[in-house]
């Protein structure tokens, strides 16, 4: 059978899903949370709690203030300790709430049992109302609160929903091993953000080196009707939302506009059961799954994790920090964040942490670009990366905007494949950022 | 924390291609091509690829050493690509002292004066083997004969190439039939069982090295076969309208340098377009030009002169062949 895929560039770095056998397991409860207010895209939310306030599990402790911004929930019971800035995953100081842990006191509206709950008997904007109450952001990474997304723009029509699965990025196992042991909750879940958009179809879209998830959730269908699981071809960046839906439905979006032009909304796994939590369980986001992998850890595995656990202690969960480590990457290799310090606090976009040591994390030494034109062939968007990082290094970022910079989703396939060594990726990015500047003086 | 973390963008991993893999994968490529004319042209052949090779990488050290004062980057493997290109350009018995000019300004001229790899637009090896066909004409345009020279240095049996022969015998009014019968056979223009520079010799052997490289992906089919397919639509063409007065197509594509050309020359990433399309275009452009300069040019052979001739509308052509965008179409289903 000829499975599907996206259809420009594209690349296969070395998978090492090494932690895929390792099932979900919860870490033990941190002694303090830091937990930030602005883990999501758009305005952080506001602090409704006060220093020596005492807080249950799941209780708000953030506000989400304008239109793009979600709500903060307290991961753990006990007493705020102080609300002040500490750096997090981007390296910058940002406020955050830190609270000190005392015992595991949940609020009595939350349902803490394991019993499924399939029937969906809220409407559609009661559901939207409580996926903005629970504070729940895009888990693949991209923290964009989910509740905004659910909500189609005046004169667009939502057609399906797709779920992505792909986890495409190499390492990561978290998406995996949820379809693996919360099937059904994922399908629940996908059925709710159904309802809550109108649409009678959605998709699921997992990558062919995950067979046992495809065949679990496979099996379900016949339960949840309406969904349909999509195996798709191996093929980084995949789960790039316009690569998926260029993949499932060969629609693609056009520069510079939203996934619903082409009437398709896109959300990951972990923020289907992330939403089934929400709706059918009343529990906000305050855990999610984060994969600890590395080659040289111990024992990597797939954590349950409240959010604002520091790092450091998931690191202690899968063996601690080997001698040789000198990166931590906060995501996959591809796309992840490099982490300044182990200190940081876990948020919902962390969907996993990357050990790697001195001789992986070395860079190779650039040369000249020999124009071999394997960046132009590995660009999914279709882009000519030897040439913006021209621009760039040669300060003309202006010609970059015509050679459609903004349309790059930095997914780093340039600088994986080039010969040279050449940093492609970091150089767009500041032809990026210039573009930007320049856009936004001229919207003014 | 005893670890010291490093912060840098992502990607945080490597594809682990390197320059390196690709010219050394250009040079395995070239072994077929090379061991067929030692085998026809013997110790000549050997010798000229040697020289070449050794005054090539010798320039490249000496002129990063010494004029530009960086680190020298012999270990790449562009500058042994180079010499053994340039040795595949000339004919096995051109005096030594020739072949280190030619290496000389390949490297020198062709090559660093640009800034050194991936810096030079036109194609190293040609500009060498113009230089020396224009510098010293006799020398470089007196083929030895294969098999009878291979353990003669000097005085070898000469003779014209295959192309030559055609020129100048339609150049007298010669038919075709009669010119044909002086030719070798296509059998053994296939094999490089003729006359000829080193690596003009076997289309088969060339055309393996070129299946290897398209294998390994370090080329991609559209440069040679659309360069080679146009010469044989062009020559076709001739050849339909008039068959007195203009030889077979096949006759075309197995004399002189077009495999060589077509799979070597054309297709070094450096000096040819960054698109697939354009791809297509440059090779093309290469084809209508070896045909005008075979047909109607000066000189019997017009692959170098074609190549070079494209290599400098490679930056037109890269602005005018973008890499197909994503997201263009709007389909609504």
């Amino acid at each position: 059978m000829l499975l599907k895929t996206f259809t420009l560039g594209g690349i296969h770095p070395e998978e090492n899903k090494i932690s895929s056998g390792s099932p979900i397991r919860p870490a033990s409860l941190p002694g303090t949370v830091t937990v930030p207010l602005a883990q999501h895209i758009g305005t952080p939310a506001e602090p409704v709690v006060a220093k020596g306030d005492k807080v249950k599990v799941g209780q708000l402790i953030g506000k989400g203030q304008a239109f793009i911004s979600a709500n903060v929930h307290s991961p753990v019971s006990g007493t705020i300790l102080k609300i002040d800035d500490f750096m997090d995953s981007s390296g910058y100081r940002k406020r955050a709430v830190q609270i000190t842990t005392e015992g595991d006191e949940w609020l009595e509206t939350i349902d803490r049992s394991e019993a499924l709950r399939e029937d969906i008997t809220l409407t559609r904007e009661e559901i939207v109302a409580r996926i903005k109450e629970a504070g729940i952001v895009g888990m693949g990474g991209a923290t964009f609160p989910t509740h905004v997304k659910m909500i189609v723009p005046e004169g667009k029509k939502a057609e399906c929903l797709i779920i992505n699965g792909v986890e495409c990025e190499p390492f990561l196992t978290s998406d995996h091993r949820l379809m693996l042991e919360k099937g059904a909750e994922v399908m629940v879940g996908t059925r709710i953000l159904m309802t809550a958009l109108g649409v009678n179809q959605g998709y699921i879209g997992i990558e062919n080196n995950k067979p046992d998830a495809i065949s679990l959730m496979q099996g379900l269908c016949n339960r949840f009707p309406g969904i349909e699981i999509v195996p798709l071809k191996v093929k980084y960046p995949q789960g790039g939302e316009k690569q998926l839906i260029k993949a499932i439905l060969n629609r693609e979006v056009p520069s510079g506009k939203l996934p619903i032009e082409t009437g398709c909304v896109v959300q990951n796994v972990g923020t289907a059961v992330a939403v089934y939590d929400a709706v059918q369980k009343n529990k906000p986001l305050i855990e999610r799954v984060v994969t600890v992998t590395g080659k040289s850890l111990k024992s990597p595995c797939n954590l349950l994790v409240r959010i604002g656990t520091p790092v450091s202690l998931l690191l202690e969960e899968a063996g601690g920090l080997p001698e040789d480590a000198c990166k931590i990457i906060n995501g996959g290799p591809m796309m992840g964040k490099a982490l300044g310090s182990a200190d940081i606090p876990v948020i919902k976009g962390m969907s996993g942490l990357v050990v790697m040591d001195v001789r992986d994390a070395k860079r190779p030494r650039v040369y000249h670009c020999i124009r071999c034109a394997r960046c132009t062939v590995a660009c999914p968007m279709g882009l000519a990366p030897y040439l913006i990082a021209q621009m760039a290094e040669s300060h003309l970022e202006a010609h970059a905007e015509e050679e459609r910079v903004m349309d790059c989703i930095e997914c780093g396939s340039c600088s994986f494949t080039c010969p040279s060594g050449r940093p492609l990726l970091d150089n767009i990015r500041i032809a990026k950022s210039k573009v930007g500047q320049l856009m936004r003086t001229r919207a003014k | 924390m005893a670890n010291l973390l490093t912060i840098s963008g992502s990607p945080h991993t490597h594809g682990d291609t390197s320059i390196k893999q690709i010219m050394w994968g250009v040079v395995i490529a070239l072994v077929p091509a090379l061991l067929v004319s030692f085998w026809y042209f013997g110790i000549g052949a050997i010798l000229v690829t040697v020289v070449a090779i050794i005054s090539c990488v010798a320039t490249e050290y000496l002129i990063q050493r010494f004029m530009l004062k960086e680190e020298p980057t012999l270990s790449d493997g562009s500058a042994v690509i180079t010499g053994l290109l340039l040795a595949m350009n000339v004919p096995s018995n051109l005096p030594w002292w020739m072949v280190i000019i030619g290496s000389v300004i390949c490297i020198g001229v062709a090559k660093m004066s640009f800034g050194g790899l991936g810096k030079n637009p036109f194609n190293p090896a040609l500009i060498g083997r113009v230089f020396l066909l224009i510098s010293f004409p006799v020398a470089m345009t007196s083929w030895p004969l294969p098999l009878q020279n291979r353990f003669i240095l000097v005085d070898a049996v000469t003779g014209p190439t295959s192309l030559g022969v055609i020129k100048e015998g339609l150049g007298k009014g010669d038919a075709i039939s009669t010119l044909m019968s002086k030719v070798p056979s296509y059998t053994d223009m296939l094999i490089g069982n003729m006359g000829g520079s080193l690596g003009e010799v076997s289309a088969l052997a060339i055309l393996l090295g070129g299946a290897y490289m398209i294998f390994r992906r370090i080329i991609t089919w559209h440069i040679p076969v659309s360069y080679i397919l146009t010469v044989f639509l062009f020559a076709w063409i001739l050849y339909l309208v008039d068959p007195a007065h203009y030889i077979d197509p096949v006759f075309h594509l197995l004399a002189g340098g077009l495999m060589l050309g077509a799979v070597f020359m054309a297709t070094d990433m450096v000096t040819s377009p960054m698109s697939p399309t354009g791809m297509l275009v440059f090779g093309f452009g290469c084809g209508i030009l070896t045909m005008l300069i075979r047909v109607w040019g000066a000189y019997p052979e017009g692959v170098s002169f074609a190549i070079l001739i494209m290599n400098a509308l490679v930056p037109l052509i890269n602005k005018g062949f973008k890499p197909a965008r994503f997201g263009k179409e709007v389909k609504h289903g």
